[in-house]
């Protein structure tokens, strides 16, 4: 059995779609079993049992999400309360909840059922990023069954009456924030919002609202008909359960898979993903948790685990779970600078720090390279990094800096090499290179 | 950010087909009432499946159907990287990603096929029936390295299966989307090696059970 989960643990049975994604389908499977009894309890009931179970936000920040739903006014009121669901998977890495919208849509719909029965909302808004069009008509295809089936819509025979629908985004990597989402919800451009107020005072409409990742919705439904302490039986005490976790770059056999939480990297790597390209001692460096954490060095990639705490620990992340290999062919300064291309090219343009640090940043990590670069540079960019990291009004800013951050930590003496002989081939000259504009 | 200006070169008006109006009224219905703002990126993308791409006349028509200020919708459609604002191929819009993880699977060699095959990027090809652009991530990346065309996503491609794709596509055949190489959506090269127990699909999981933990009458 490759990695450390037993089939029976998984919850997304239909990840690769080799099974029918519809609603015969998804039952057959175990959704929609016990949930009339399920959205029968009281809202504190379930949000006692996810905190139980210890599931954090699994769209990168990691946020305990049975705290966060408890966050949400203990009234209905005239101000509807609102679920969003944030599919608007864009985060360089991160494939995993695509599976999810086109594969297992049923458990999405029954966690977001469940989660509104926890909050006391009647709709939940899906906003699936603009990009994933054949996902999106796959999802909407799902809610219509459940609904033709009364399991969700007014008169839902499961005694909790809420609509479920469906919204997208038209190819913005920053309307992930959820108050960028909010907004890009309500009709305009995607720029954060300050906080406070914060979503479950004043979101979407100015109404009391949760975002969740899809993937943190549709556990919700299997971990409460097995039980908070199946899940939290999984893991490490602050970071537990199962997961989609996903590789790209340079592993023989990139895929999505589900496994516990605190896996370790190197058997993540080598039992599911085929092992490095070149085997393992050909590997150079991970980064963890999708783009937007900082990497870790092949040496540390021995004793790393999937947890929240052991990549913190080491600098990085678990982030979104779904990693980044490069093998020792890879030109890290250049992944690095692609990166540094994404976020320029992301950025809302809302905050200076970000808007002008995000294009100055690419403009000096494309000169480092080559190697034009100016020795001096490299503390002044990540002087910059960090004056840019902790001073904008979403993470865009901080998720820009640590890539850059991570390079430097660790293949620092690279960048310097590459200097270095671009100097020695054409020839010493002292302050040429003009400071990036 | 990006710098997006609409084309210099405009229609003198725009209208919704009959089919699309239907569409229009549906997504409006999606929000709460005196919420249709909400619904101006579906409106503008419905835009683009008719049109091919938006117009200025379209804006306006959007923000006449929303009762929005010309310049709240013109404002996101230049924010969303995913409106195009002046005519694409007719054939084919070619969005290669080249964000990190498919630069690293070699996305660089797809564009290549893209600059020789079609023309420099962001422009439309000499006949007029391919546009190329690279995007950034596009949420497939174990799927890497992958572009989409007209909506589709087509993934593990080389240079050599990216140009066939092309032809196909240049002969007005849309090849089938997903995996080149033959894989299972996102599942490893070769099958599965998890999910392979048969007792998850006997329809045993369906059976009556008793969710566990549920507070007891004393408790309730």
């Amino acid at each position: 059995m490759p990695g450390l989960l037993a089939d029976k643990d998984r919850i997304f049975t239909n990840l690769y779609g080799l099974h029918d994604w519809g609603l015969e389908g998804a039952k057959r499977r175990g959704a929609w079993n016990g949930t009339a009894d399920i959205l029968a309890q009281t809202p504190e009931w379930i949000c006692d049992q996810i905190k139980a179970s210890g599931l954090r936000g699994r769209g990168g920040a990691g946020f305990a999400t049975g705290l966060k739903w408890t966050f949400m006014p203990k009234q209905e009121s005239e101000r509807p309360h609102y679920l969003v669901v944030n599919a608007d998977e864009s985060e360089p890495g991160a494939c995993k909840d695509r599976e999810i919208l086109r594969n297992d849509p049923h458990l999405l719909i029954e966690g977001c059922m469940i989660a509104c029965r926890a909050m006391r909302a009647r709709t939940a808004y899906i906003y699936v990023r603009g990009e994933y069009v054949l996902e999106r008509e796959r999802l909407t295809a799902a809610i219509k069954q459940a609904y033709a089936a009364k399991l969700v819509g007014p008169g839902a025979i499961h005694g909790w009456d809420c609509d479920i629908r469906v919204h997208h985004g038209g190819g913005a990597y920053i309307c992930g924030d959820e108050t960028a989402l909010m907004e890009s919800l309500e009709g305009k451009k995607g720029q954060p919002r300050l906080k406070p107020p914060f979503p479950a005072g004043a979101g979407v409409w100015g109404c009391p609202t949760t975002i969740n990742n899809v993937e943190t919705i549709a556990v919700v439904g299997t971990i409460l008909r097995r039980g908070a302490d199946w899940f939290a039986g999984f893991g490490t005490e602050k970071s537990t359960g199962v997961k989609l976790f996903a590789a790209s770059g340079h592993v023989n056999k990139p895929c999505v898979v589900e496994d516990a939480v605190g896996i370790p990297v190197k058997q993540l790597i080598e039992e599911h993903f085929g092992g490095v390209r070149g085997g393992w001692g050909n590997l150079k460096a991970v980064i963890p948790g999708g783009i937007s954490v900082r990497m870790i060095p092949a040496s540390e990639c021995e004793e790393a685990v999937m947890t929240y705490e052991d990549l913190a620990g080491r600098g990085s992340g678990l982030g979104t779970g779904t990693m980044i290999v490069m093998d020792k062919d890879a030109d890290l300064v250049k992944a690095i600078a692609r990166a540094s291309y994404f976020y320029k090219h992301e950025s809302c343009g809302q905050c200076t720090p970000c808007r002008e640090g995000t294009g100055w940043m690419w403009r000096v990590m494309e000169r480092m390279v080559t190697g034009e670069a100016e020795m001096s540079e490299i503390d002044l960019l990540l002087d910059v990094a960090s004056q840019v990291e902790g001073h904008t009004i979403c993470g865009l800013g901080d998720a820009a800096a640590w890539p850059i951050q991570g390079l430097f930590r660790h293949f620092r003496h690279e960048v310097e090499e590459r200097i270095t002989q671009y100097r020695s081939r054409k020839g010493v000259y002292a302050g040429a290179a003009v400071a990036a504009e | 950010m990006s710098v997006r200006r609409l084309a210099a070169v405009q229609p003198d008006s725009f209208a919704f087909k009959p089919e699309t109006a239907k569409q229009v009224r549906s997504w409006i219905a999606n929000y709460p009432p005196g919420k249709q703002q909400s619904a101006v990126i579906p409106l503008l993308w419905l835009v683009q499946k008719q049109e091919g791409w938006v117009s200025e006349p379209a804006i306006r028509t959007v923000a006449e159907t929303l009762g929005m200020p010309v310049i709240r919708v013109l404002e996101v459609a230049t924010f969303y990287t995913m409106f195009m604002l002046e005519p694409v191929g007719s054939h084919a819009l070619v969005q290669v990603c080249g964000t990190t993880p498919c630069m690293l699977r070699g996305s660089e060699a797809l564009m290549a096929v893209c600059k020789r095959k079609i023309g420099p990027k962001d422009h439309l090809s000499k006949d007029g029936k391919f546009y190329w652009q690279e995007v950034e991530c596009m949420g497939a990346c174990s799927n890497a390295p992958m572009a989409a065309i007209n909506d589709a996503y087509y993934e593990d491609l080389t240079p050599e299966s990216l140009e066939a794709l092309l032809a196909d596509f240049a002969a007005g055949k849309p090849p089938k989307p997903g995996s080149a190489i033959g894989r299972q959506n996102a599942a490893p090269e070769g099958g599965p090696t998890t999910l392979t127990d048969p007792a998850l699909y006997d329809g045993s999981r369906a059976g009556k059970i008793t969710i566990p933990n549920l507070p007891t009458k004393e408790s309730a």
